[in-house]
């Protein structure tokens, strides 16, 4: 498996286990399919970039600096969006997303083959 | 009637020793050591004006064995064979490539790391499972046959006792500590690699700390059953477990319990686990945070 695709799948379900703690957020728990989608779509997307970072370098300070940035990155433009209630929730968002970001880098330098 | 003094007599026993190399392109400077079957001298080649190693047997072994099997083994571990003949008193020897180092007991005087050792034992492992792949046992392999230079290189020597494989019953040869019970006792099984294996086995013993860790001392223990059907197989094998035990992997010769592969587990993937462990306190953390 090359890594691009490692880190698509770690992201995806990551992602999703991450959205689906916002259940036991019950003002936002009328949004569930939403969140679910999104965490799982940031997560892709920094999981493909953490891949074509681990293509290039391999080094697992590089993938854990890189996934954290990438992850943090991009929980601030997901918190940054207008939310129903008009509330921001950028800590809610960005402290899990940067700890996320930081294991897919990590596990896009631990799994699937580099080209040679 | 007068006797000669002491010293008249050891010169005379010494240059009745020294061997006559005065028809040949050596030149004796020192001798380094003596074995069971010959003594071993630093020498001068003045064709080649290189310092060489010569090993000089002892009266009555007609044909260089020694020579002829290290001559069909070229490793890096093991010392190339560069030339061989005869004295005039019809002792043979062989020049070889002079080793510079120490012994490996006298290495571990300087009671390098844990790692550093089994690196070298390691390299070892390597020399010895050539000679076995070309069908040669070396049959006394002990810390002072064992030769380890200043950067870490090492040689295995003295293969005076060596055998192939299809040499047959060995007369009682080698060191007792080292030896595997098959090769002291009459009618016996057949040598074959593990005796070899045994000798590492001890050898392995004697680089291990006091308090050894529990795989390293049951790869040791395995390599060293009296019984050569429970010993590895072959040293491929035994390098390997030493191989997985400095990775701080599962041996094949020792069974972890439960809380030794929970620890292994843990002390392999820490990274993951601290990242696992950071996510979940900061999800704790808001959850308790979080106005309900």
């Amino acid at each position: 498996m090359n890594k691009p695709l490692v880190g698509v799948i770690a992201g995806a379900i990551l992602g999703i286990v991450d959205g689906a703690t916002a259940w036991f957020t019950p003002a936002v728990r009328f949004e569930m399919e939403s969140i679910l989608m999104g965490s799982c779509v940031k997560g892709m997307v920094v999981g493909i970039l953490c891949g074509l970072i681990a293509r290039k370098v391999h080094s697992t300070t590089v993938g854990l600096v890189a996934g954290a940035a990438f992850g943090l990155l991009f929980a601030y433009l997901v918190a940054a969006m207008p939310q129903p209630d008009g509330q921001h929730y950028y800590l809610q968002i960005m402290l899990p997303g940067f700890v996320l970001g930081a294991l897919t880098g990590f596990l896009t330098q631990r799994m699937g083959v580099a080209p040679a | 009637m007068s006797f000669l003094p002491d010293h008249a007599l050891d010169h005379l026993r010494q240059v009745t020793e020294t061997p006559d190399f005065s028809n040949t392109r050596y030149r004796i400077e020192a001798e380094l050591g003596r074995g069971g079957m010959g003594i071993v001298y630093q020498a001068w080649d003045s064709q080649l004006e290189r310092a060489v190693a010569l090993k000089v047997m002892d009266a009555g072994y007609a044909i260089n064995q020694e020579g002829k099997l290290l001559a069909q083994l070229e490793h890096p571990g093991l010392a190339p064979v560069y030339d061989a003949g005869s004295l005039a008193d019809g002792r043979v020897y062989y020049a070889m490539r002079l080793i510079q180092g120490r012994s490996l007991d006298e290495f571990l005087r300087d009671e390098p790391s844990l790692t550093a050792r089994l690196r070298i034992f390691q390299k070892i492992c390597d020399a010895v499972a050539f000679a076995h792949h070309r069908g040669v046992i070396h049959c006394d392999l002990k810390p002072q046959n064992i030769m380890v230079g200043d950067f870490g290189e090492v040689f295995v020597v003295d293969w005076g006792v060596a055998r192939t494989l299809e040499s047959g019953p060995l007369p009682s040869a080698g060191t007792p500590h080292y030896m595997a019970p098959e090769q002291s006792g009459h009618g016996g099984p057949p040598l074959d690699v593990r005796t070899d294996v045994f000798a590492l086995g001890r050898i392995l013993q004697d680089l291990m700390p006091p308090a050894p860790p529990r795989p390293l001392e049951a790869i040791a223990q395995k390599a060293t059953e009296p019984d050569a059907a429970g010993r590895f197989a072959d040293v491929a094998r035994l390098a390997a477990d030493v191989n997985l035990f400095l990775a701080g992997l599962p041996v094949t010769a020792y069974r972890d319990t439960p809380l030794e592969r929970l620890v292994r587990f843990c002390r392999q993937n820490q990274v993951l686990l601290l990242l696992v462990g950071s996510y979940l306190a900061v999800k704790l953390l808001l959850f308790f945070l979080a106005p309900h």
